[in-house]
C-alpha cells in the first residue's frame, strides 16, 4: 500500500497515547491534581485544583472545562436534513436554523446508540455532537442521500463555559449580541480573524455556554475568556466538578448511565430510549426513522423492561453504584450515579430499574449503600423514593435576557 | 382501476405469487419493466434462425406444488427426462440416465454401486431438506406450534431410518463435495461431476466449506415426478414463463409488461404503491417485490423509508455471479468425442476431475476468470426442432466467470470467448468452424440485460449465512420487511434460487394468512 502525504505524516500518531486537547498548553500549567485521564483518545483532567471548590465555582461564579475530546460530526448537503431525520429520534425539519436539539439516536432495534446535541448551523449545515464515534453507521445512514459526512473532532475545539457569571465574563470579552441567545440558540462571532460559534447550552443546568472554534484559534479564544473572567471568578475546572453538576440537572451520560447497542456485548444491557427517559425525544409523527417501529411495537406489547428514574435517599451517604431493592429483598435495579448535591442539600441518584419498578410500583424501595470507612465497609439500607428529575432547577438557566451576576 | 396488490417483476416467482393471490381473490396487477414476462425464464432469438433459453435452460426444480396451486399447464413445455454425460477427449462419456443417474453406463460395476449407494443417501438427506423448501422459513425465538411440529415431523422421519442416518444428516450438510465424493467414489470423472453440480451458480470450489448443500439443494428439486430429474422445456424457457403468465392472467390477474418500476411510495413505515418510470402512481395496500432484494431496498425504496441497520445489511448480501452464458449458432449438430448420437440430447457436462472444478475456480477469487472453464452444455434445437430454422442451438452455462473481472469484461469477454470455444473444440472437433453467431453473456451482461444485480442465478448466494432466516438478510426473512405493506418474493427469498415457483408461492400464502411478521 502506497501511503497519501497526510497518512503518512498520521503514522506515527500511536506513540501519543492521548493526543494534548489544543487548550492544553493553558490548562496543564493550571492542573495541580495531575490528575489527567483519558477521554475518547485525549489527554483531559479530572480535577484541576480542588474539586469541591471547582464544583461551587460552576454554581456560584464561572467555570471553564474544555469539551474538545466530544466527538463532532460536520453533516452538509442538501439531503443533511432528511439523513438527519433517518438518524434521529426527533424531528429536524422543525429544528430552526440557529436553534441546537438536544437528540438521541437508535438502530432498527430501536436501542439507543447515543444521545446528543444537534447544531443546525445553515439550512444544509449541521453539526452533530456526542460521546461515542459513529462515523461508519452515519455514512450508512447517508447512503443514497446528497449529503457529505466527516468527524471534525479534532479540528474543532470546544469549551463550555458555565455557571452565574458566565454571561458576564461573554459581555466582557466583548462577544456583542451574546445577550440576544435564549437557551439552545447559537450564534456566530467574531473572533481572532476569524469566528467561534456560542451555543446557550451546556450540561449544568445553570446559566452557560459552549463555544467552539478552529483548533488553531484555540489559545486565543482562552486567553481572552480568561482575561475577561479575572474579576468574575472564573475557574478552569475538571470533570468531576462537571459531573456533580450534570447529575444535579438530571442528565444522563451515554455509558454511564447507559450502555450504548453498540458497546453492549450482552443482550440484555442495551436500551430503548423509553427505557433511559428519553421518550419525550420520540416523534413517532414524524418521518420513518430509525428503530421507530421497534419502538412503537414495545410501546404497543408492554415489553419495555427498564425504566430509568431519579431517586432521592435518606440522610447524605452518596448511594455510588447501590443495588435498589423493593420491599427490602427483591433486587429491582441498580444506581448508576449518585451524589450528596450541595446546591438541592439532598442525597440524589439516578438509577436503572425494572419494570414495573419505578414505572408503576413506586413504594417501598430501598438502596444498599456500602461506604468504605478506613478499611471496613458501613452497610446501610435506605429509603428512596422517585424524584422528577432534574433534581435542581435554576431560574438563571432560562432567564432572558440572562443576568450580570 | 385499483388493485389490492402490486406485483414488481414478471419473473417467474412474480408471476407465481400474482396468479396465487388472483386465485385467492385478490385484485392484482404485475408491473414487468421488459417487454415480456419470465425474467430469467425466457426464449430469445440470438441470431436470425436461432432461438435458445436466453438465461435458464433446463428444468430440474419446478415444484408440483406450484404446479398445483396456480393451476399451470404443463402440457406446452414438458418433455421427455434427459441423461447427463460426462465428456471426456479421450474416452467414452459416463452417462447418467434417470433421475440423477439411477442408472449409469462408463464406470465399473463396482464404482457403479459405490455411486448408488451415495445417491440413496444424498437423496433421503434432500428429502429431509425439501421440508424446510416448502415452507416458510423458520423464525428464531418465535416459533409457532405448527412449525415445532414440522420440525419434530422431520425429526420423526429421521429418527425411523435409524440414529445413524440422523447422525450422517448432521455431519455431512455442512461439509464440502469433495470430502464426500472422496469417501464414496473413485473415479474422478464422477466426482468432477458432483464438484460441478453443488458449485454451479455459486461462488464455492468444490473444497469449500459448505459446497455440499448446492448438491443437496438441486437434489431436492425435482422434475417429471422425480427427485433429481431434468428435462428441456419444449420452446425454450420462455414457454415455461409463457405458462405461468396464462395461469396469472387466467386467475384474474392484470400483467402489464414494460412499465419499470422506478420507486415504492411509503409513509412512515408503511408501504402503499409505486411509481414507474414515467411518472405513473399506482396504489395498493400490498406491494410485492418479486425482484433482487438490493434493487428492491438500496433503488426503489427511498433511503428515508428503510432503517439503517437493514439497507446496510442489505449491502452486504453477496450476490457476485460466476457463471456466463453461451449460446451459439452452428450449421451443423455437433459431434462430441464419445458419446452416442441420442445422448447429444442430454445434458453435457465438462468437468475432468475434482481438481478441474477447483482449479477452474481457483481465479474468480482474484477477479480472473478461468482459464480451462468447467460446463454445461445442451443442444436444445436437438429435442426442439422449431427452435432452429437451420443448423443447431448450443446453450451453455460456463464457470467460473467473476462478475467483477478484474481487467473488466470489455477486454477480458473476447479473450475468455476463444478460450470457451477452444474447450468447446477439444470435446466437438469441427465445432468452431461451424459457428455461425455466438453470443456470450457474462455475469455483467446478465445483470444488465435481466436485471438481476451481480447477474447471481440465485439473485444472492446460498451459504448458510443467506439462507433460510437469513435469506435475503435476517430483518427481510419470511416475505415481510420492516416496511410494512412491502414483502419479497424473488430468489433473493427463501427457498432460493432456480425455476421452482416457490418463493412466489411462499410469499403469497403468507401474505394470504395475514402477512404478519
Ligand atoms: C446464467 C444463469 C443460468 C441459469 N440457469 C438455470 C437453469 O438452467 N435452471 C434453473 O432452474 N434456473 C437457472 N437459473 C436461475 C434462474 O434463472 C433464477 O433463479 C430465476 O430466474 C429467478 O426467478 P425470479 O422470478 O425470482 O427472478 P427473475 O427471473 O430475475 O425475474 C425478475 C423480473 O423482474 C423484472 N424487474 C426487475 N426490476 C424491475 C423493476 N424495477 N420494475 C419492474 N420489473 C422489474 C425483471 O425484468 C425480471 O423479469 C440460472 C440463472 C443464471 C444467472
Amino acid at each position: 500500500m502506497t501511503l497519501d502525504p497526510i497518512r503518512k505524516a498520521e503514522q506515527e500518531h500511536f506513540r501519543t497515547l492521548l493526543m494534548p486537547t489544543p487548550f492544553h498548553p493553558r490548562l496543564a500549567p493550571l492542573v495541580e491534581t495531575q490528575s489527567w485521564y483519558g477521554w475518547a483518545g485525549m489527554l483531559v483532567a479530572h480535577s484541576v485544583f480542588d474539586e469541591e471548590l471547582e464544583y461551587f465555582a460552576i454554581r456560584s461564579t464561572a467555570a471553564l472545562f474544555d469539551i474538545s475530546p466530544m466527538i463532532k460530526y460536520r453533516i452538509t448537503g442538501p439531503d443533511a436534513e432528511r439523513c438527519l431525520n433517518r438518524l434521529t429520534v426527533r424531528d429536524v425539519s422543525k429544528q430552526k436554523v440557529g436553534r441546537v436539539q438536544y437528540t438521541a439516536w437508535c438502530d432498527d432495534e430501536g436501542h439507543v446508540l447515543d444521545d446528543g446535541t444537534l447544531f443546525r448551523l445553515g439550512a444544509a449545515d449541521f453539526r452533530l455532537c456526542c460521546q461515542e464515534r459513529h462515523l461508519p453507521w452515519l455514512l450508512d445512514t447517508a447512503r443514497g442521500m446528497d449529503v457529505a459526512i466527516r468527524e471534525e473532532t479534532q479540528e474543532i475545539a470546544g469549551l463550555a463555559l458555565q455557571g452565574p457569571t458566565s454571561f458576564a465574563v461573554l459581555s466582557k470579552a466583548g462577544f456583542d449580541g451574546v445577550e440576544a441567545l435564549r437557551p439552545f440558540q447559537l450564534a456566530e462571532f467574531d473572533h481572532d480573524g476569524g469566528k467561534v460559534m456560542i451555543s446557550r447550552t451546556g450540561f449544568t443546568g445553570d446559566l452557560g455556554y459552549e463555544l467552539f472554534v478552529p483548533a488553531t484559534a484555540a489559545l486565543s479564544l482562552w486567553d481572552r475568556l480568561w482575561e475577561a473572567g479575572r474579576l468574575h471568578g472564573l475557574n478552569a475546572i475538571g470533570y468531576n466538578a462537571l459531573n456533580r453538576a450534570r447529575i444535579e440537572a438530571g442528565f444522563i451520560v451515554a455509558n454511564g448511565d447507559f450502555v450504548t447497542a453498540e458497546t453492549a456485548l450482552r443482550a440484555d444491557r442495551v436500551r430503548m430510549p423509553d427505557e433511559i427517559g428519553l421518550d419525550w425525544l420520540v416523534d413517532v409523527d414524524k418521518v420513518q426513522f430509525n428503530g421507530r417501529s421497534a419502538i412503537l411495537a414495545a410501546r404497543k406489547n408492554g415489553t419495555l423492561k427498564h425504566v430509568l428514574v431519579g431517586l432521592e435517599i435518606d440522610d447524605n451517604t452518596p448511594a455510588e453504584a447501590a443495588i435498589v431493592y423493593h420491599g427490602n429483598k427483591r433486587e429491582v435495579g441498580l444506581i448508576s450515579a449518585a451524589i450528596w448535591s450541595p446546591t438541592a442539600k439532598r442525597n440524589i441518584a439516578i438509577a436503572s430499574l425494572e419494570r414495573p419498578y419505578g414505572s408503576e410500583i413506586l413504594d417501598d424501595l430501598w438502596v444498599e449503600i456500602y461506604a468504605l470507612r478506613e478499611l471496613k465497609y458501613h452497610k446501610m439500607m435506605k429509603r428512596a423514593r422517585v424524584v422528577e428529575r432534574p433534581f435542581v432547577k435554576l431560574a438563571r438557566r432560562s432567564a432572558n435576557p440572562p443576568a450580570r451576576f | 382501476m385499483s388493485f389490492d396488490a402490486i406485483i414488481i417483476g414478471g419473473g417467474h416467482n412474480g408471476l407465481t405469487a400474482a396468479a396465487t393471490l388472483a386465485k385467492a381473490g385478490r385484485k392484482v396487477l404485475l408491473l414487468e419493466a421488459a417487454d415480456t414476462v419470465g425474467g430469467g425464464a425466457s426464449t430469445v432469438e440470438f441470431a436470425p434462425g436461432f432461438r435458445t433459453s436466453g438465461l435458464a435452460h433446463i428444468i430440474n426444480r419446478l415444484d408440483p406444488d406450484v404446479v398445483k396451486a396456480i393451476g399451470l399447464d404443463t402440457s406446452g413445455f414438458e418433455a421427455t427426462a434427459m441423461p447427463t454425460a460426462i465428456l471426456s477427449e479421450t474416452s467414452e462419456a459416463i452417462v447418467l440416465r434417470g433421475a440423477y443417474g439411477e442408472s449409469i453406463d462408463g464406470v465399473g460395476k463396482e464404482e457403479a454401486a459405490a455411486f448408488a449407494a451415495l445417491r440413496k443417501k444424498l437423496l433421503f438427506h434432500a428429502g429431509l431438506l425439501r421440508r424446510f423448501m416448502k415452507k416458510p422459513p423458520p423464525e428464531l425465538g418465535n416459533t409457532s406450534l405448527k412449525d415445532l411440529a414440522a420440525h419434530a415431523a422431520t425429526g420423526l422421519k429421521l429418527l425411523s431410518q435409524g440414529r445413524e442416518e440422523a447422525r450422517d444428516v448432521l455431519r455431512m450438510l455442512l461439509m464440502n463435495v469433495a470430502d464426500i465424493s472422496d469417501e464414496f467414489l473413485t473415479d474422478d470423472r464422477l466426482k468432477g461431476l458432483l464438484a460441478f453440480d453443488a458449485t454451479l451458480g455459486l461462488h464455492l470450489g468444490p473444497r469449500s466449506p459448505t459446497s455440499l448443500m448446492g448438491l443437496y439443494y438441486r437434489l431436492t428439486g425435482e422434475a417429471l415426478g422425480a427427485s433429481g430429474g431434468q428435462f428441456l422445456p419444449r420452446g425454450g424457457m420462455g414457454a415455461v414463463a409463457q405458462a405461468f403468465a396464462e395461469a396469472a392472467t387466467a386467475a384474474g390477474a392484470t400483467i402489464r409488461t414494460a412499465s419499470p418500476v422506478r420507486r415504492i411510495i411509503a409513509n412512515r413505515g408503511l408501504a402503499g404503491g409505486v411509481e414507474l418510470e414515467d411518472g405513473e402512481i399506482l396504489m395498493a395496500s400490498t406491494i410485492l417485490s418479486a425482484i433482487h432484494p438490493r434493487t428492491t431496498f438500496h433503488h426503489l425504496v427511498d433511503p428515508a423509508d428503510t432503517q439503517t441497520g437493514l439497507s446496510r445489511a442489505i449491502g452486504h448480501i453477496r450476490s457476485n455471479g460466476d457463471v456466463a452464458k453461451l449460446n451459439l449458432a452452428l450449421d451443423k449438430v455437433p459431434q462430441f468425442q464419445g458419446l452416442s448420437e441420442a445422448d447429444h440430447k442430454g445434458r453435457l457436462v465438462i468437468a475432468r476431475s475434482m481438481n478441474h472444478v477447483e482449479t477452474a475456480f481457483n481465479p474468480s477469487k482474484y477477479g480472473e476468470y478461468s482459464p480451462d472453464p468447467v460446463m454445461e452444455i445442451t443442444l436444445p434445437s436437438l429435442s426442439d426442432p422449431k427452435l432452429a430454422d437451420t443448423g443447431c442451438t448450443l446453450s451453455a452455462m460456463v464457470q467460473f466467470a467473476p462478475y467483477a473481472l478484474r481487467e473488466g469484461w470489455e477486454s477480458g469477454k473476447p479473450k475468455f470467448l476463444e478460450i470457451v470455444l477452444d474447450g468447446l473444440e477439444r470435446h466437438a472437433p469441427g465445432l468452431r468452424a461451424s459457428v455461425e453467431h455466438a453470443e456470450l453473456l457474462t455475469p455483467a451482461d446478465i445483470e444488465t440485460r435481466y436485471r438481476m444485480p451481480g447477474g447471481h442465478w440465485s439473485h444472492g448466494e446460498m451459504q448458510p449465512d443467506q439462507l433460510l432466516f437469513n435469506r435475503p438478510v435476517h430483518a427481510a426473512a419470511g416475505y415481510s420487511t420492516p416496511l410494512e405493506g412491502l414483502y419479497l418474493a424473488s430468489a433473493g427469498s427463501h427457498p432460493g434460487g432456480g425455476i421452482s415457483g416457490l418463493p412466489g408461492l411462499l410469499s403469497a400464502r403468507h401474505i394470504l394468512a395475514g402477512g404478519s411478521r
